[in-house]
């Protein structure tokens, strides 16, 4: 009888897992397909309001020779004129391209009435910055980076206080949306603070119209 | 010259291991999923070196595409259409909407309405587009768009529904995606109209681009 017993057979219960597999794979790749892992990126933009009862003292006003109005037209082209609009000489608006040799290079460049390049040396003041929040992460949480940039931006540096560009940017009705967005990106680039997205008014409009270019 | 024996062994291989790592990676992609949103038009963001990221909830998107005419040329003007990713919030909006405008929806087309991630139809005509099937609201929708021209000199049907959006979330964000070709005029009426209503702050969707690569 105990013989009989310990007889019994031994089933192989080994279960097979291809189809499982199969199915796991299928449904992976469905929410591979369907998702969006990584989010937009986005620009932060803040415009003035409409409302015409702004105070006088709420305004700011840049000096002449710390503002360039940027006129951004159709056909993916750029003008720039540095200091006050002179609307009634059309040598003072100057065509230039897009990217590092073009308007980069300009506002880099622009020197303003004593001399200094603001644009340069924020810049360079926001790449040391930069290098030292990379050496050591730990002295520079976001709170205090985002309050140190925005210092250099506003013209704080180490060596004293630098002047800084006021930059309108002007963009016809037949710029493209691209390249308003590239406007502001220079903006960003160049760390500039301080920049306005404006409309074109009938003297700009003129003004353009004077050098044949198309709106 | 002896037979050379081939011996036939099992190769069960163990799958156990595989669907473990399967199921894992599943849960992984089940858990960090957003779907996709279905966009009546398709919108090619431009490029940019912002690196902020879109705010995590409470966003109302604002559509704007290039209008294109039937053989595919664009017109000059632009579409508008509008999504909120909550679309609990959609209800509240929708009635005093319809309530301004003299709309009556029945139960099913506001079902549809809070179902459907995009709108942008002209209020008169929503009742309409409402009743439609699924496939035929797909094909009218991306000719649609809300119309920005305001109503007897008051605030336009795009403003009202910012408006109507506002007031269910105070912290409601407004997000502009607008495609890279769409002319300026368009982009330059929808900012002035969210100006008009004191939204001055607000985010413009772009794609990551390296700096230095023109």
């Amino acid at each position: 009888m105990a013989k009989k017993e310990s007889k019994q057979k031994k089933v192989n219960v080994r279960v097979d897992f291809t189809p499982m597999v199969d199915m796991l794979m299928l449904l992976i790749t469905f929410f591979m397909l369907c998702t969006t892992l990584s989010k937009p990126q986005t620009m932060e933009l803040t415009m003035p309001s409409n409302d015409k009862n702004t105070q006088d003292n709420q305004k700011n006003e840049a000096k002449a020779s710390e503002s360039i109005t940027l006129y951004v037209t159709a056909d993916n082209k750029i003008f720039y004129g540095e200091g006050i609009p002179q609307y009634s000489n059309p040598a003072w608006l100057k065509e230039t391209t897009w990217g590092n040799d073009g308007i980069r290079k300009i506002l880099r460049n622009h020197s303003t009435a004593n001399g200094v390049k603001p644009v340069t040396r924020i810049e360079l003041a926001v790449k040391e910055l930069n290098a030292d929040k990379a050496k050591n992460p730990k002295m520079y949480p976001d709170s205090i980076y985002q309050k140190k940039l925005s210092k250099i931006k506003g013209g704080e540096l180490k060596d004293g206080k630098v002047p800084t560009l006021t930059i309108i940017i002007k963009p016809s009705d037949n710029a493209s949306y691209k390249n308003m967005v590239d406007a502001l990106d220079e903006m960003q680039i160049l760390s500039i603070g301080t920049y306005v997205i404006d409309k074109i008014n009938s003297d700009d409009a003129k003004l353009l119209k004077l050098k044949g270019i198309r709106l | 010259m002896g037979k050379v024996k081939i011996k036939k062994s099992d190769v069960w291989i163990d799958m156990t291991p595989m669907s473990d790592v399967m199921t894992l990676l599943l849960t992984f992609f089940m858990l960090t999923s957003t779907f996709v949103k279905n966009e009546p038009v398709k919108v090619n963001t431009p490029g940019s070196v912002s690196e902020i990221k879109v705010p995590e909830n409470g966003v109302l998107t604002i559509l704007v595409s290039p209008e294109k005419d039937k053989a595919g040329k664009p017109t000059g003007e632009g579409q508008v259409f509008m999504s909120i990713d909550n679309t609990d919030q959609l209800g509240q909006p929708l009635d005093a909407m319809t309530g301004k405008f003299g709309v009556t929806l029945n139960e099913k087309q506001s079902k549809t309405f809070k179902n459907e991630s995009t709108f942008g139809v002209p209020m008169n005509e929503l009742s309409g587009y409402l009743a439609m099937s699924t496939q035929a609201r797909q094909k009218t929708l991306n000719t649609k768009g809300i119309p920005l021209d305001s109503i007897k000199g008051g605030m336009s049907e795009f403003q009202e529904w910012v408006d109507q959006a506002r007031r269910v979330n105070t912290n409601l964000k407004i997000a502009l995606k607008a495609d890279a070709t769409t002319p300026y005029k368009t982009v330059k009426k929808v900012m002035s109209e969210l100006q008009d209503m004191d939204e001055s702050h607000y985010y413009m969707i772009t794609q990551l681009k390296k700096q230095g690569d023109e």
